[in-house]
């Protein structure tokens, strides 16, 4: 049975930067503790020498020359951008 | 002329080629049918003008002759298809407003078939869900009913569904991450098949766990799903991982003839509780395939009870990574931020903002599994038992095994908010049958084959080997004929 404390609950939230309120902590780390004691079904199978899964089709990936095959459509990239000026993404000021 | 919406696919191609109807009066049809039906929420974006549009010039493509068989064809799109100039936003607020400057391969692919695109269609918030109540728009009510209660479609296709099943048009895309195009189909008697991974491009496509995703038709038929998903198919130097293998001609394999081919029925499928319809419907479906010539041969898949955690590791690992890029910067929405705010108070504020419940809890799992000191215990041995899982079914099919046959889904559809209350993991017990397929990348069709006492639709799977769709598309169709599913909702909304 996985616990995952308030602390804990607090520092994923952090890490996947989505604020959550102190007042939810408590139902997160519960669902949180909830999904991971179902995944620790997974304890119970013999993996020894068994490789992780990295293509479940087992195909070579095609290559292309390394060459520039689109651009000049700066205008098109920032359109859906919240806040774009002189041809750039704005953001709040990142470096004091 | 006024039950054009209702025609099938494949009678719809027959009499457009015949002239006996025009794309613009099947068109007029759905989106007749399509106003009628704002009460089951299914279309959230309406394109009528590029519809009519898009019509006409089929009707135009078709008069010339040699149109393609999806020429005029009225379809609905999923919202997790980026469509160019029309909104997607994967019913996430945090897509709030986002207008593509592109359209995916898959939907282009429709649209130079000369498919006509009716709107985009409701889901579950970036297809995180088996009951389309995660959704921005809010809930799809399935056209199905047994008394007041409305029915949840299912998840993620919901609105896909939905709209098949009320003929609000003739067929849909859907995408299936873990069942989320064959457990819709199955609560709403229609057929959804999901391809062999790398079958279908997934560029342009919204993606949650980019090793699971696949694209696929909803449809009334499984001729139907011949004839789509033959359009949707094909490599796509724009996706690494699509296949370049030749494909084959769907439609022209639905011969009948199924005789001699081998079915598996395997064991673990046989989970505690399952309702006795289904355990009986299960074994009607086994016995419509003996009948028809296939021979029935019992057989196991030892690590199917670890589908479902390995899934509920390794989707959220890919979503947490893949959901990584939406942070107010380049699209869609931003969190309004105080005075002093800086960066990471509006990566967090605008991310708690736009992200649904179900979306936040599975990013944060998936983050948690991956970060450090977790990721071996976690995401390394979910990727093991998905390479044992794999294995399993390589070790049938190689065994002389042609096809698998199970139950779509472990109930019929139940009551919206019914499961408002339940763990988490009571809802991802929906995709007990469906997992596996995704996790070892094979081909899987959800089909109707009867209606439990209530009178609603239940749902058989068949799985496939990989890149045999149209194997196993011949054996839906024999299925289909011998099942003889042919209710309809009856029209409330």
């Amino acid at each position: 049975m996985s616990e995952i404390d308030l602390e804990t609950a607090r520092k994923v939230a952090h890490l996947a930067r989505i604020a959550v309120p102190d007042e939810n902590l408590p139902a997160l780390a519960q669902d949180l503790s909830r999904i991971l004691t179902f995944m620790e079904e997974l304890n119970e199978v013999d993996v020894d020498g068994v490789e992780p899964m990295t293509s479940v089709t087992p195909m070579r990936l095609k290559r292309r020359a390394d060459v520039v095959t689109d651009g000049d459509v700066q205008a098109r990239i920032l359109s859906n951008a919240p806040d774009a000026r002189e041809g750039f993404f704005a953001v709040p000021k990142v470096v004091e | 002329m006024s039950d054009l919406n209702k025609l099938t696919l494949a009678d719809a191609r027959d009499r457009l080629r015949a002239g006996d109807v025009t794309s613009v009066d099947l068109t007029e049809a759905c989106l007749r049918a399509i106003d009628g039906a704002d009460r089951l929420n299914a279309f959230v974006h309406k394109t009528p003008d590029l519809a009519l549009e898009r019509a006409k010039a089929a009707d135009a493509r078709i008069r010339q002759g040699d149109a393609p068989a999806m020429c005029g064809i009225p379809v609905g799109i999923k919202d997790l298809f980026c469509t160019e100039g029309v909104a997607s936003q994967a019913a996430s607020g945090i897509l709030n407003g986002f207008r593509p400057e592109y359209e995916s391969t898959v939907s282009a692919q429709l649209r130079d078939a000369g498919a006509v695109m009716l709107g985009k269609l409701n889901m579950d918030e970036f297809a995180m869900g088996s009951s389309n109540e995660t959704s921005v728009y809010g809930n799809v009510i399935n056209p199905w009913k047994t008394d007041d209660r409305d029915l949840t479609p299912g998840g993620s296709s919901g609105g896909s569904a939905a709209a098949v099943a009320a003929d609000l048009c003739l067929a849909a895309t859907g995408t299936d991450t873990g069942g989320s195009i064959r457990q819709p189909a199955a609560f709403t008697g229609t057929v959804g098949i999901k391809p062999t991974y790398g079958r279908c491009s997934r560029w342009g496509i919204v993606a949650f766990a980019s090793s699971l995703d696949q694209a696929g038709p909803m449809t009334k038929t499984v001729r139907d799903a011949a004839i789509m998903l033959q359009a949707m198919c094909g490599h796509d130097a724009k996706d690494s991982t699509s296949a370049d293998l030749p494909v084959p001609d769907f439609e022209a394999m639905l011969t009948g003839d199924i005789r001699g081919k081998k079915i598996g029925i395997p064991r673990e499928y046989q989970i505690d509780g399952m309702p006795a319809e289904i355990a009986a419907l299960w074994a009607k479906g086994a016995d419509m395939l003996r009948d028809a010539g296939a021979e029935i041969v019992d057989i196991s898949l030892p690590h199917t009870k670890y589908a479902l955690p390995a899934y509920y590791v390794i989707a959220p690992a890919e979503a947490s990574s893949n959901l990584a890029r939406y942070d107010g910067v380049r699209y869609g929405h931003r969190a309004k931020l105080a005075a002093g705010d800086g960066i990471t108070q509006m990566y967090e504020k605008t991310r708690a903002e736009g992200f649904g419940a179900e979306v936040q809890r599975r990013v944060m799992i998936g983050t948690y599994v991956l970060s450090a000191g977790f990721y071996d215990a976690y995401y390394n041995r979910a990727r093991k038992v998905r390479s044992l899982i794999k294995r399993d079914f390589d070790t049938v099919f190689a065994g002389g095994i042609d096809a698998i046959l199970t139950p779509a889904t472990p109930s019929a559809a139940f009551g919206l908010g019914e499961m408002a209350n339940a763990d988490p993991v009571q809802m991802y017990l929906n995709d007990v049958f469906t997992v596996t397929v995704n996790l070892a990348g094979l081909p899987g069709i959800a089909l109707p084959a009867g209606l439990d006492a209530q009178g609603l639709p239940l749902g058989l799977q068949l799985i496939g080997r990989p890149w045999e769709e149209g194997e196993l598309l011949k054996t839906a169709h024999v299925l289909e004929g011998a099942a003889g599913f042919v209710s309809k909702p009856a029209k409330w909304w």
